[in-house]
């Protein structure tokens, strides 16, 4: 070690693995919590999970309409479906070009679709995946508006992550955004949406996008 | 069966009424017990404050005092957590006698099967349930269930009664402001229940609260929960 | 040249904010004497302690669950170097850029020379411990860099100057009165009626740094989890800030200690229900953002991974306290410390408070640095019960407590007593001369229990009397009375 520096990776390796000397015996990993949910009514959990950390839950493709009527300015990926706009007379940003995040700062709300859902949980998770588009679209608008497939629903987070590819970026939702950083106590609405809503669909929409 | 007292070294100086009170509640329920006298301290406050190399020749002495017995009771579920928990360890020789070692409630409940042992105490008693006997040696509420046995007892439940007194051995010393702080809140929590009677299955706790208690001239009397367990006609 | 003087291979200790420094029952005694601070941990760790509970008890595979933390977390501890290399290669192969600190300083430049290259002269900071312990802030604001804590309670904790208490929620010693306070005066363009409602002073802090997220060109993270197969990073928010770091600048810049890698993707459904229900009590935190080196077009495109030793090959190398590196931050142990809830967070002197700070702290420096910190404890056991990778906390204390610089009185006396006490004819005697001893001693007998105390006794019994009577030797001791029957 005359003269040239050991680089910090070999020196770091190298400590570990002396570290090691003692060549600790090999651990088999239990795995014994469960991987599917026993029979529960899915929808009903998630709707539950999704109310109790203030998300609102709607129903069906009927709401949407009505959800929409209050929005004037509405970003969209660019791969929506194009029959979640109907009768939609707002202004509709897709993201092509793309669009800023000071353009998004000035949009009332966002539509996209979503990964999977976990009941147990009540969350959502998007991966860039269809009708989700790029993670930005659904952080900076104040509104977020969420279609999830009945079909979407799994019942715990490892079936969640069994379905889901690590390469793509992901982002889980559960609820609008919060805070516990004042007293410990749980307050809804800091820098990401403020508010989330969910409109579940059956899975049998026959024009609704498969996986 | 045969029953050998440990009676701990705090017991043995400071609190002898309650190694009485074990003798007498295994003898009313028809157990012979022996005192080897052979016996000193379980080595705790030495392994615990960092002085393995110092706890390891009692620990021995522990292993040859006691090796022949088929049980070892000690009223005290920190000693008996020691014993249980770090023994193996520290002399691989103590462990079949660390797994014949029981806290009282440990000896009467499971391996005697005892829950009723005809004690008779007209007072209203709060329980603390000690760290060790708790989370060390999962008593649950074995204590508690014979206590609920004793007639007359009017047992009233302590607030926050999981949460630390704050003794922690020589943390007391060397930690007193905290341990003061912990102290404090426990006391007030014992007065606020109105028992005239704080039972608990250490007595090294029972020195740190009751310490605390008898200096705020609370009137609350600090007990091992086997003096209780030993008292039978003559309300106390 | 700082480095090429250490040898290769040899596990060493860290630098940062990890020393204490003043002792801990120092420290301590002026924490307790800080009513409004016990009263404000008293109210935030009860609130956190009963809604982990609920989180908990409604999961009925919860031991299982901790079973297999805990032994994830060991097997990544035995196999580290191998898996640091997988997750190098994963995350480089999808646009990463790996780097390599050997200690506190070294990540800091890295950092610093990063950011220089991004030609930013400003950062946004996603909420990290990692980033506390090697002190990144003061290194970045030396190098001209300013430094944005976007975390809500790390923000109250910057803007009041201060450092933060608990590894959750930093500014946990301060109550919302405190924290409108902070912000009246520091923050300057929050409103000058601002309300002390949680619900205000977060909109304040919206407004706050609303702007700075949209126009930040480097952010700085920690990372919860590293996944080695694919060299997915994770972070677990609540607030959305996290999401804005990690997703609006073209640079980001996640310092990672080595121990947060979990070797498979699908470990991370054990960790994704551990933390958020031990953490804030919570079935699931509102944001969890994964991301595997670059995505073109979306996200940070310039994305760099800062694996930090820092002392923790030195934790490594204890086989007994190794598992200290499980410990997966969630501040559970914290939360439940009696210790922890009377003396909070700034006794620990390090940026690791609690019950995992007097472990890891005291291995991260060398015992002899930390040497109160193990003994910050009264052995109470609360931590480990609740701790999600069953960490054996009262363990470790024990076993650092074996390496701590014992003071020469106590050493002798304990040596004294260890001698009188491996001998039954010299305990023997020594219950009879304490029995005789105390004799003359002025006892107080109390009327109404019929207890007899002392109420004031000698160096260094005074500190046990100063706050409680102490029990007096009984007239007669136990063998005495069993030889006499
Ligand atoms: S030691 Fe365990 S309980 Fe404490 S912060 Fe770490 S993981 Fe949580």
């Amino acid at each position: 070690m005359v003269g040239k520096a050991v680089t910090a990776r070999a020196e770091v390796l190298a400590r570990l693995r002396a570290a090691l000397v003692d060549a600790p015996t090999p651990v088999d990993v239990p795995r014994h919590y469960r991987r599917v949910a026993e029979s529960v009514d899915l929808v009903e959990l998630f709707v539950d999970r999704l109310v109790d950390y203030r998300a609102v839950v709607h129903h069906g493709f009927d709401a949407l309409p009505r959800l929409l009527a209050g929005v004037d300015r509405l970003a969209v990926p660019d791969d929506i479906p194009g029959h979640w706009l109907t009768g939609f007379a707002g202004q509709v940003r897709r993201d092509t070009p793309p669009l800023s995040p000071a353009d998004l700062d000035g949009m009332d709300a966002v539509l996209t679709g979503c990964a999977v859902a976990v009941a147990d949980t009540g969350t959502i998770v998007l991966d860039a995946g269809q009708a989700q588009g790029r993670r930005v679209l659904t952080l900076v608008p104040d509104r977020h508006i969420c279609v999830v497939r009945t079909g979407q629903i799994v019942g715990l987070v490892p079936e969640a992550v069994a379905r889901l590819d690590p390469r793509a970026p992901q982002t889980w939702i559960s609820g609008p955004s919060a805070t516990s950083d004042i007293e410990l106590d749980r307050v809804e609405g800091v820098h990401g949406p403020r508010r989330l809503e969910v409109v579940l669909i059956p899975d049998d929409d026959v024009i609704a996008p498969g996986r | 069966m045969r029953i050998a007292l440990f009676i701990t070294c705090v017991n043995d100086l400071a609190y002898p009424q309650t190694g009485i009170a074990v003798t007498r509640i295994l003898r009313r329920l028809g157990h012979t017990v022996e005192f080897p006298v052979a016996q000193t301290c379980c080595g705790q406050m030495h392994a615990n404050t960092g002085y393995r190399a110092e706890a390891v020749p009692m620990v021995r002495g522990f292993a040859d005092t006691f090796d022949g017995y088929d049980a070892v009771v000690a009223p005290s579920g920190s000693c008996t957590a020691m014993i249980r928990d770090q023994y193996p360890r520290l002399h691989p020789a103590a462990a079949s006698v660390a797994g014949r070692t029981y806290e009282l409630s440990e000896l009467l409940v499971d391996v005697l099967g005892v829950t009723d042992v005809g004690a008779a105490f007209a007072q209203t008693v709060t329980y603390h349930p000690t760290c060790h006997s708790l989370r060390m040696l999962r008593l649950g509420d074995k204590p508690l269930t014979l206590l609920r046995h004793v007639r007359g007892i009017r047992l009233v439940e302590l607030d926050d009664a999981t949460e630390c007194c704050g003794f922690g051995g020589t943390f007391a010393l060397k930690n007193a402001a905290v341990s003061t702080a912990m102290l404090a809140d426990k006391c007030a929590r014992v007065r606020e229940t109105g028992a005239a009677v704080l039972a608990a299955a250490d007595n090294s706790c029972l020195a740190h609260i009751g310490g605390g208690l008898d200096r705020a001239r609370s009137g609350v009397r600090a007990m091992h929960y086997a003096e209780i367990l030993a008292m039978t006609g003559h309300y106390a | 040249m700082r480095h090429p003087a250490t040898p290769a291979g040899v596990p060493s200790t860290g630098g940062g904010r990890i020393r204490a420094p003043l002792p801990f029952p120092t420290a301590a005694r002026s924490a307790v004497a800080d009513d409004q601070l016990r009263a404000n941990l008293h109210r935030a760790t009860r609130t956190i302690r009963g809604k982990r509970v609920r989180a908990v008890d409604e999961v009925p595979d919860w031991a299982a669950l901790r079973d297999a933390g805990a032994a994830i977390k060991a097997d990544v501890q035995r196999r580290l170097p191998e898996l640091l290399e997988r997750f190098e290669a994963a995350a480089t192969a999808a646009g990463a850029r790996v780097h390599w600190a050997r200690d506190a300083a070294e990540a800091c430049r890295i950092v610093v020379e990063l950011t220089r290259a991004a030609g930013a002269d400003e950062v946004v900071k996603v909420k990290s411990m990692a980033t506390q312990e090697i002190e990144l802030n003061e290194a970045l604001a030396a190098a001209g860099i300013a430094a944005h804590e976007t975390d809500l309670a790390e923000l109250i904790v910057q803007l009041g100057d201060d450092t933060p208490s608990h590894i959750l929620v930093p500014a946990i010693h301060y109550n919302r009165t405190q924290i409108r306070d902070i912000f009246r005066r520091r923050m300057a363009d929050a409103p000058a009626d601002l309300g002390a409602e949680p619900r205000e002073l977060a909109e304040a802090a919206r407004l706050h740094l609303r702007r700075r997220f949209l126009e930040a060109k480097v952010a700085v993270s920690g990372a919860n989890f590293a996944v080695a197969d694919t060299g997915t990073l994770v972070v677990v928010e609540s607030e959305g800030n996290g999401r804005m770091c990690l997703t609006l600048p073209q640079t980001l810049i996640s310092v990672v200690g080595v121990e947060k890698l979990v070797p498979s993707f699908a470990d991370l459904e054990v960790f994704l229900q551990l933390l958020p229900r031990s953490s804030t009590g919570e079935r699931m935190n509102p944001y969890t953002s994964m991301w595997t080196g670059v995505t073109p077009g979306d996200g940070p495109q310039d994305v760099h991974v800062v694996l930090v030793d820092n002392g923790r090959s030195a934790v490594l190398a204890d086989p007994v306290g190794r598992s200290a590196l499980s410990c997966i931050r969630c501040s559970a142990c914290l939360n439940v410390c009696p210790v922890y809830g009377r003396a909070g967070g700034h006794a620990y002197g390090s940026v690791y408070p609690g019950p995992i700070g007097a472990i890891l702290s005291p291995q991260l420096t060398g015992v002899a640095d930390n040497a109160s910190l193990p003994f910050a404890s009264t052995l109470c056991g609360a931590c480990a019960d609740v701790c999600p990778v069953k960490i054996d906390i009262p363990e470790i204390l024990v076993h650092l407590r074996q390496q701590a610089p014992h003071p020469v009185a106590e050493r002798t006396a304990m040596r004294t007593l260890s001698w009188i006490m491996r001998s039954p004819r010299r305990w023997a005697l020594a219950l009879r001369v304490a029995r005789r001893a105390a004799g003359p001693l002025g006892a107080w007998r109390h009327r109404r229990t019929g207890t007899r105390t002392l109420r004031r006794l000698p160096w260094p019994a005074s500190a046990w009397t100063r706050s409680r009577d102490a029990p007096l030797p009984a007239p007669q001791t136990f063998r005495e009375w069993w030889e006499k029957q």
